[in-house]
C-alpha cells in the first residue's frame, strides 16, 4: 500500500471511531476542558495518528543522531557515551563564598561551573559606584578586578573545568580576566574551555543587562570571535539565548525563532566583519529554557537542532559540520516556581529536567525550590543537583537516544514549531534583520504582548498554577533562606579601592587611554583588554571608557 | 466582583480631584526583571488609572524627580534584585525632602517576609509578593489611593 493511500484508510478507521466510539461517549459525559492548549497556549489535538505526519520523511526530518540535520541529537552515542554536564548556575556575595560554593558543588559530584555575577558587574560598574549601593553580592557575586577572579578561580583547575559565564555586556572584560588567571595557573589560553553568554541582542529584548547600543555592541562581539578563534578555539564565544526571552514572557515559538535570529545576525556579524563562517561558527552555543509543558518544550528543542543545521548549510553555506550542530545548555524555568508551598517547586524542577534530558541538551542547570524567594541555600542546591543525578542514573531515560523520536504528537508538534517560528524568521529577515527588529521594538512588543496574555489566562483560571490560583493551601511550610551578610559590601568596596591604590597608577591609565584609543579605531579591542586586566584596571574603568565612546543605551520603557 | 476595568471606571468626584488617578511605576536598581514591572503597569492603565512607566535602571533620585515632574499619587516599586531595603526606604526619604510625602508607595518582587515589617516602617505602604494577582492590585490602588489635592 501507497503512503497515501495508508493515510486515507487511517483517516477512514478515525472517523469511524470518532462517530461510533467518541461522539456517543462525549454526548454522554463532555470533555473537561473545551479547548486543551499548551502552556503557550498552542491548541493540542486530541489524538495524533501517522495521518498527522503526511509527508513525514524519517531520513530528511529526523535522520540519526550526530548527523545532519541532528534532530535527535547532536552526537552519535549521545548520553549513552557521556552524560550531559552538571552545571549548577552559582554565585553570591563575595569571590570567596562563591569559591566555597564551587568546591562544595564540585565534591557533591556537579561537573562544570555556571558564575552568576551581581547586577553591577553585569551593568559594568564596579561596587563603589553609587549605583551598586545595596546590591553588592546580592544576586551573584562581586567581580570588579582581576583580584576578585583570582579569588574566585582559587584551586579550581582551569584546564579540567570548564566555565561557564552569565556575562554580557562586558564579556569581553569577564573572559580576559579569566585568561589571565589561568595563565598565572601555567594554563595556556588555547587550553581553557568554557562559555560567555555574550548575546547582547536577547539583552535588549528580554533580560535588560547592556551597556552600549546596538552597533558598538556587535562591533565588540566579532572582536571577541575575531580573537578567540585564532587565541582561544575550545571557548563558546556566544551561547545565544532563548531562556530570558521566554522568563519574560514570550511563548516557546518566540522563544525559539528570537533566538534564532539572534544567531543568524551573529553569523551575519562574523561573516561582514571578514572571519570565515567555518572559523566562529562550530564555537556558538545555545541556551533555552525549559518551562512547564512536556511536549511543547521536548519539540522545540528538537525544532531547534533540525533548524540550524538548515539554516546554517543553506543559508550560510557552512561546509564544516560542526558549524551545523547546535550545541545547548537548558536551564528549568524560574518563571514557573512559587513562593506558595515551596517544596512543590522540587517536582516542577525534576518534570523540566526531564524535558531537557529527553530533548537532548548537553547541559543542565536544575533550579533549586527556594528561588522565588533568594539565591539558593546549600541544602535547595544540593537537592537540585541530586535531581539530574536521579535522572541520570536511575530513571533510564539516558540510556537510548531521543527515546520520544516517532511520537506522532511529538513530531506533528516539531513541525509545527519549525513552521511557526520559520514565519517569525522571515518577518525579522524582512526587517532587516535582529538588529534592526530589536531597534524598532519588534521582539521586545511581541513578548510583552505574550507575558500580558498569559497573565490574564491565569487570572480567569484558563491556566491553572497549583498552589497559586488551585489548590491553596493554608498553612504555609516555610523553607530556610539564604542571607547576603551586610559586611560584603563593605569589604568588596574597601578590597577594589585597595586594588586601585596598590596598581602601577601610571600604567593603569596609559592602559585607560590605549582602550578609548582603540575603541576608536578597528583594532581588536581584546588584546587591550587583557593588557589593561593584567594591571588591575577594574571593570567599571574599562566600562567607563568604552561609555565615553561608545555612548550608552537606555530602556526605550515600553509596556 | 467588578472586572478591573469598572472598577477603575467607578471614580470620579467633582473638583481637582476628578482627575484620574496617577501612578507611577518604577524600576529601581539594576536588575532587569520588567516582566511584573510591565504587566502591572498595563493592567493599571486597563483599569482606567494614568500610569507613566519609568523603565529599568533607575536610581532613587530619578524615580523622585520623574514622580515631582508628573505629579502623581503613588509609586509602585520593583525589584527582584534582593536590593529592596536599601533602594525602597531611600525613594521614601527622597519624597518627603521634596515635600510630596504624601505620595504613596508601595512595591513587589522577590521580597522575603521577614524584610516586609522593616520596609513598612520605613514608609512603605505595602509589600507584594510572588503570587499576587493584578486583581488584587487593582483593587489596593482602587481602595487606597486619591487623586492628592
Amino acid at each position: 500500500m501507497s503512503d497515501r493511500k495508508k493515510t486515507k484508510t487511517i483517516r477512514e478507521h478515525r472517523k469511524r471511531w470518532e462517530q461510533e466510539r467518541l461522539h456517543p461517549l462525549l454526548s454522554r459525559s463532555p470533555e473537561r476542558l473545551r479547548r486543551f492548549s499548551t502552556v503557550s497556549d498552542v491548541e493540542i489535538p486530541a489524538l495524533c495518528t501517522p495521518a498527522d505526519l503526511e509527508g513525514f520523511d524519517f531520513l530528511n526530518d529526523l535522520g540519526f543522531p550526530g548527523e545532519y540535520p541532528y534532530t535527535r541529537g547532536v552526537q552519535p552515542s549521545m548520553y549513552r557515551g557521556r552524560l550531559w554536564t552538571m552545571r549548577q548556575f552559582s554565585g553570591f556575595g563575595s569571590a570567596e563564598d562563591t569559591n566555597a560554593r564551587y568546591h562544595y558543588l564540585l565534591s557533591q559530584g556537579q561537573t562544570g561551573l555556571s558564575v552568576a555575577f551581581h547586577f553591577p558587574t553585569l551593568m559594568g560598574y564596579d561596587s563603589d559606584h553609587p549605583r551598586a549601593r545595596g546590591e553588592v553580592g546580592m544576586c551573584g557575586v562581586a567581580v570588579d578586578s582581576l583580584k576578585d577572579m583570582e579569588i574566585l578561580f582559587h584551586k579550581i583547575p582551569l584546564d579540567t573545568i570548564t566555565t561557564s559565564m552569565t556575562i554580557n555586556a562586558p564579556a569581553a572584560i569577564l573572559l580576559a580576566m579569566v585568561i589571565v588567571v589561568a595563565e598565572q595557573q601555567g594554563v595556556s589560553s588555547k587550553k581553557i574551555g568554557g562559555t560567555i553568554q555574550n548575546d547582547i541582542l536577547k539583552e535588549y529584548i528580554a533580560q535588560h543587562s547592556w551597556i552600549f547600543p546596538p552597533d558598538p555592541s556587535m562591533r565588540i562581539i566579532t572582536d571577541i570571535l575575531g580573537y578567540c578563534s585564532d587565541h582561544v578555539p575550545k571557548w563558546n564565544t556566544i551561547s545565544i539565548s532563548g531562556y530570558h526571552i521566554r522568563e519574560a514572557g514570550s511563548t516557546a515559538v518566540q522563544e525559539l525563532a528570537f533566538t534564532l535570529a539572534d544567531g543568524i545576525a551573529y553569523v551575519r556579524a562574523g561573516i561582514e566583519a571578514g572571519i570565515p563562517v567555518d572559523k566562529f561558527a562550530p564555537r556558538l552555543s545555545f541556551f533555552f529554557n525549559a518551562h512547564m509543558d512536556f511536549f511543547e518544550e521536548i519539540a522545540k528543542y528538537r525544532a531547534a537542532r533540525r533548524m540550524w543545521a538548515r539554516i546554517m548549510r543553506e543559508r550560510f553555506r557552512a561546509k564544516d559540520e560542526n558549524s551545523w550542530k547546535m550545541r545547548f545548555h537548558i536551564q528549568t524555568a524560574g518563571v514557573t516556581l512559587t513562593a506558595q508551598q515551596p517544596i512543590n517547586n522540587v517536582i516542577r524542577v525534576a518534570l523540566q529536567g526531564l524535558m531537557a534530558v529527553l530533548g537532548g541538551t548537553q547541559s543542565l542547570h536544575t533550579n533549586s525550590m527556594d528561588e522565588t524567594l533568594a539565591l539558593p541555600t546549600e541544602q535547595a542546591v544540593t537537592i537540585a543537583l541530586r535531581t539530574q543525578q536521579i535522572l541520570a542514573e536511575e530513571s533510564g531515560v539516558a540510556n537510548s537516544i531521543d527515546p520520544l523520536g516517532g511520537s506522532f504528537l511529538l513530531e506533528k508538534l516539531t513541525n509545527e514549531m519549525e513552521g511557526k517560528a520559520t514565519a517569525y524568521i522571515r518577518k525579522i529577515d524582512g526587517m532587516g534583520g535582529m538588529v534592526e527588529a530589536v531597534k524598532r521594538g519588534y521582539p521586545q512588543r511581541e513578548v510583552i504582548d505574550a507575558s500580558y496574555h498569559y497573565q490574564r489566562l491565569l487570572e480567569k483560571k484558563d491556566k491553572k498554577i497549583v498552589g497559586v490560583n488551585c489548590y491553596p493551601s493554608n498553612e504555609e511550610l516555610p523553607i530556610p533562606i539564604l542571607k547576603i551578610d551586610k559586611e560584603v559590601e563593605r569589604k568588596q568596596v574597601a578590597r577594589t579601592r585597595e586594588v586601585r591604590r596598590k596598581r602601577n597608577a601610571k600604567r593603569a591609565v596609559s592602559r585607560i587611554d590605549a582602550l578609548k584609543d582603540a575603541s576608536l579605531s578597528r583594532t581588536n579591542l581584546m588584546p587591550v583588554i587583557l593588557d589593561a586586566v593584567r594591571e588591575y584596571v577594574t571593570l567599571g574603568e574599562i566600562c567607563d571608557a568604552f561609555r565615553e565612546t561608545m555612548g550608552t543605551y537606555t530602556d526605550p520603557a515600553m509596556y | 466582583m467588578a472586572s478591573a476595568r469598572e472598577i477603575g471606571r467607578s471614580k470620579g468626584r467633582p473638583g481637582k480631584k476628578d482627575r484620574k488617578v496617577r501612578v507611577l511605576v518604577g524600576k529601581p536598581g539594576l536588575d532587569g526583571h520588567d516582566r511584573g514591572a510591565k504587566i502591572i503597569a498595563r493592567a493599571l492603565r486597563d483599569a482606567g488609572y494614568e500610569v507613566i512607566y519609568t523603565g529599568l535602571h533607575q536610581t532613587p533620585e530619578m524615580i523622585v524627580n520623574a514622580a515631582v515632574q508628573e505629579d502623581v499619587d503613588a509609586i509602585g516599586l520593583s525589584i527582584l534584585s534582593g536590593a529592596h531595603n536599601y533602594l525602597f526606604p531611600k525613594v521614601v526619604e527622597l519624597l518627603k525632602e521634596k515635600r510630596m510625602g504624601k505620595v504613596v508607595v508601595f512595591g513587589g518582587g522577590i521580597i522575603p517576609d521577614d524584610d516586609i515589617p522593616g520596609l513598612r516602617k520605613k514608609g512603605v505602604d505595602r509589600i507584594f509578593t510572588p503570587g499576587t494577582t493584578l486583581a488584587e492590585i487593582v483593587e489596593y490602588v482602587d481602595k487606597r489611593i486619591r487623586p492628592r489635592a
